[in-house]
């Protein structure tokens, strides 16, 4: 670190935290499904990835479409692909837990094995249907380009406005979780199972929306991952080491604790990057993750549920 | 049936360890080419991890995605040996600093590191393959036990322990070869590996050695721990509250299944001719899991039938239908799990004796239960 000025340094923190931000907003986007649907029903739902690139294959769809039909649209269509590519993501969750994982509510490790099934299946299923190439959809011109407060400092505008959607998506599910209907049952299902039946609760209702709602985020997730990057069939495979870690370090059912843990796993990321190297960087990240799980398995912010 | 052999699981138990027995010493090395057996020999290297993941998982409860870890301490164990065998300084005279592998050289690293100095001696290669997983395991199995961490959270742990030692591999491979891993090893203590005779041999080594796993871990779960461990599984509490200690237990069941694992690791490289990264990372370690499922994860005859039939329906499927072979493993992982808990063991359980009555004869009797061993635990 000798070889740069404290100027320089404090440059290189600031570009290298904000790179750091965005895997922050993929990261936590496909935390935050990962983390409802495991807080509520214990499942881990290993296919998780291939939901986020359902998202992303369905804003490609999108902006095929726009460009074809509608090209004046072109500015404007991000903001209707969303809703769009998390529509695509829930429908397939809600079949798919229809299908499978409430069969599966009893034995959370054949979960694991099942949904890993469904992950090698939707793989092959995006390379026969868009081929094996990556994709990449036409951004916008407002969304190209960057800002730069000082002379040294650039930063990328969708990289902000990825931030902007997460920011917006975490708020969303937090009010959803704690002010909602919806969020009272899940929180009552969470809690007590039987009692949450006992009172009236339709637990089976309450796990499947869950379930196709988490998927939904994850399709949230996908088209913000367009935006920065292109899709190909197994992109979503790559994050889903990093986001499962993301919710057991977060502490299992504890938004705050997903969202603490996604900033600190993306940002040790981010910056020892730049200092020791992408691989070694991870590396370490993850050894400390893992060093942390050890002694204090319960995760940064354990939820405090009776058992 | 005398006393000392009632580990084998009686009657039943003894007849399908022999046709297994039979399987693989007689009928393959009879009926195949050299080629085909020694891809049968790959596919029980795999039959050890699934073995180990039997007693782990199946018995245990404790399902560990992070097998490849252990397959590959010992892979690159052997590997390391053959390597620097191969390292002679005649043979590398035309590098910078002649007497390191090859890979190191192109690396500029210019004198031997360490921790490859014991893999200069065999005898030090064969203990390090046994201890090193088994020291490896007991301290992350102690870390987390200790701490009541199980089921999806060990999962899930022993997954990331995958990807942190895959990328380390790759990033270093100015020490371990990187992406490509240690290739090129031809020769054990001057004996060629790759002629036919030495695949031949390596093979009915890998057999008798499997045969051997199979026979200890029947052994072990047919003592007082095999009881304790199948207690820990469905009462763990229960267990906690006579007195035991369920970590310790539960750590020593994951080193046992480590030691497996390291040993077919090991098998599989002196076959193979090569130890690398892609080997052992996630998608193998989480297809260890899925021959276990296969062949029965209570069945340790089961998981070898399993890895076998996983491994030749690949080569079957694979490069005739390369999109098909997805598909279909996808399929297996979901069909296994929602209609066959017990894989193929717990459907020749439930219809072997069915059709064994339909039977009327004893010849036609003993014919079928010859065809249909295919499982058994």
């Amino acid at each position: 670190m000798g070889d740069f000025t404290t100027q320089e340094l404090m440059a290189i923190l600031a570009m290298q935290g904000f790179a750091g931000l965005s895997l922050f907003s993929v990261l936590l986007l496909m935390a935050l499904g990962l983390a409802i649907i495991y807080g509520q029903m214990r499942v881990i739902n290993m296919a998780h990835g291939e939901f986020m690139v359902i998202g992303a294959y369905a804003t490609y769809l999108f902006s095929t479409f726009i460009t074809a039909q509608m090209p004046g649209m072109l500015d404007y269509y991000l903001i209707l692909a969303i809703p769009f590519a998390f529509l695509a993501a829930f429908v397939v969750g809600w079949i798919v837990e229809f299908l499978l994982i409430r069969h599966l509510y009893h034995r959370p490790l054949d979960t694991l094995l099942a949904t890993w099934g469904l992950a090698l299946i939707m793989q092959q299923a995006f390379r026969s249907g868009f081929g094996a190439r990556e994709v990449s959809v036409r951004l916008p011109d407002w969304l190209q380009g960057s800002y730069r407060p000082t002379m040294m400092i650039d930063i990328p505008i969708n990289g902000l406005a990825i931030m902007v959607l997460t920011i917006l998506v975490t708020a969303g599910v937090a009010w959803l979780l704690y002010k909602s209907r919806w969020g009272l049952r899940v929180r009552c299902t969470t809690t007590n199972r039987e009692m949450a039946g006992a009172v009236g609760i339709n637990t089976r209702n309450v796990d499947r929306l869950t379930f196709a709602l988490g998927c939904g985020i994850a399709g949230i997730a996908g088209a913000a991952f367009t935006t920065i990057s292109s899709t190909g069939p197994t992109s979503g495979s790559l994050y889903i080491v990093d986001t499962f870690l993301v919710v057991v370090f977060g502490g299992a059912g504890s938004l705050l604790g997903t969202v603490a843990s996604a900033f600190t796993i993306a940002q040790g990321q981010s910056i020892l990057d730049f200092f020791i190297g992408g691989s070694m960087g991870k590396v370490i990240t993850l050894l400390i993750v893992v060093a942390i799980l050890m002694i204090r398995p319960e995760g940064l912010f354990a939820s405090k549920v009776r058992r | 049936m005398n006393g000392y052999l009632d580990f084998l699981g009686g009657r039943n138990g003894l007849v399908g360890l022999l046709v297994l027995a039979a399987l693989i010493l007689l009928v393959f090395p009879l009926t195949m080419g050299v080629d085909q057996l020694s891809l049968a020999g790959r596919f029980l290297s795999f039959g050890f991890v699934a073995a180990g993941l039997v007693l782990c998982w199946g018995y245990g409860g404790i399902l560990s995605l992070g097998q490849g870890i252990f397959f590959g301490i010992g892979g690159y164990c052997i590997a390391m040996f053959l390597k620097l065998e191969a390292s002679t300084p005649e043979a590398t005279a035309i590098q910078t600093t002649p007497g390191i592998p090859d890979f190191m050289d192109w690396n500029r690293i210019t004198e031997l590191p360490w921790f490859w100095e014991p893999f200069n001696s065999l005898t030090l290669t064969l203990i390090a393959i046994i201890v090193l997983p088994a020291l490896f395991a007991y301290v992350i199995g102690i870390a987390m036990f200790k701490r009541r961490v199980s089921g999806v959270y060990f999962a899930i742990i022993t997954q990331a322990l995958v990807v942190i030692l895959t990328i380390l591999l790759v990033a270093q491979q100015g020490y371990t070869g990187g992406a490509n891993g240690i290739t090129d090893l031809r020769t054990l203590k001057g004996w060629d590996i790759n002629t036919d005779e030495a695949m031949v041999t390596l093979y009915f080594v890998t057999a008798f050695l499997l045969l051997g796993v199979i026979l200890f871990g029947k052994w072990l779960l047919h003592t007082k721990f095999g009881r304790i461990l199948i207690a820990m599984r469905d009462r763990e509490d229960r267990v906690r509250f006579s007195g035991y200690d369920v970590a310790n237990f539960k750590a020593f069941v994951f080193c046992v299944a480590a030691v497996f694992s390291a040993i077919g690791g090991a098998m599989f490289t002196l076959q193979e001719g090569f130890m690398s990264p892609t080997l052992i990372g996630i998608i193998p370690s989480i297809e260890f899991v899925i021959f276990a499922a296969v062949g029965g994860r209570l069945s340790l005859i089961g998981a070898v039938y399993g890895a076998m039939a996983i491994g030749f329906a690949r080569i079957a499927f694979a490069e005739a239908y390369p999109e098909l072979w997805l598909f279909l493993m996808g399929a297996v992982f979901i069909v296994v799990v929602l209609f066959l808990p017990y894989g193929l063991a717990g459907l020749y359980e439930k219809y072997a004796p069915k059709v064994r009555a339909f039977l009327p004869s004893r010849t036609a009797r003993a014919a079928t239960s010859r065809e249909s061993t295919e499982v058994r635990s």
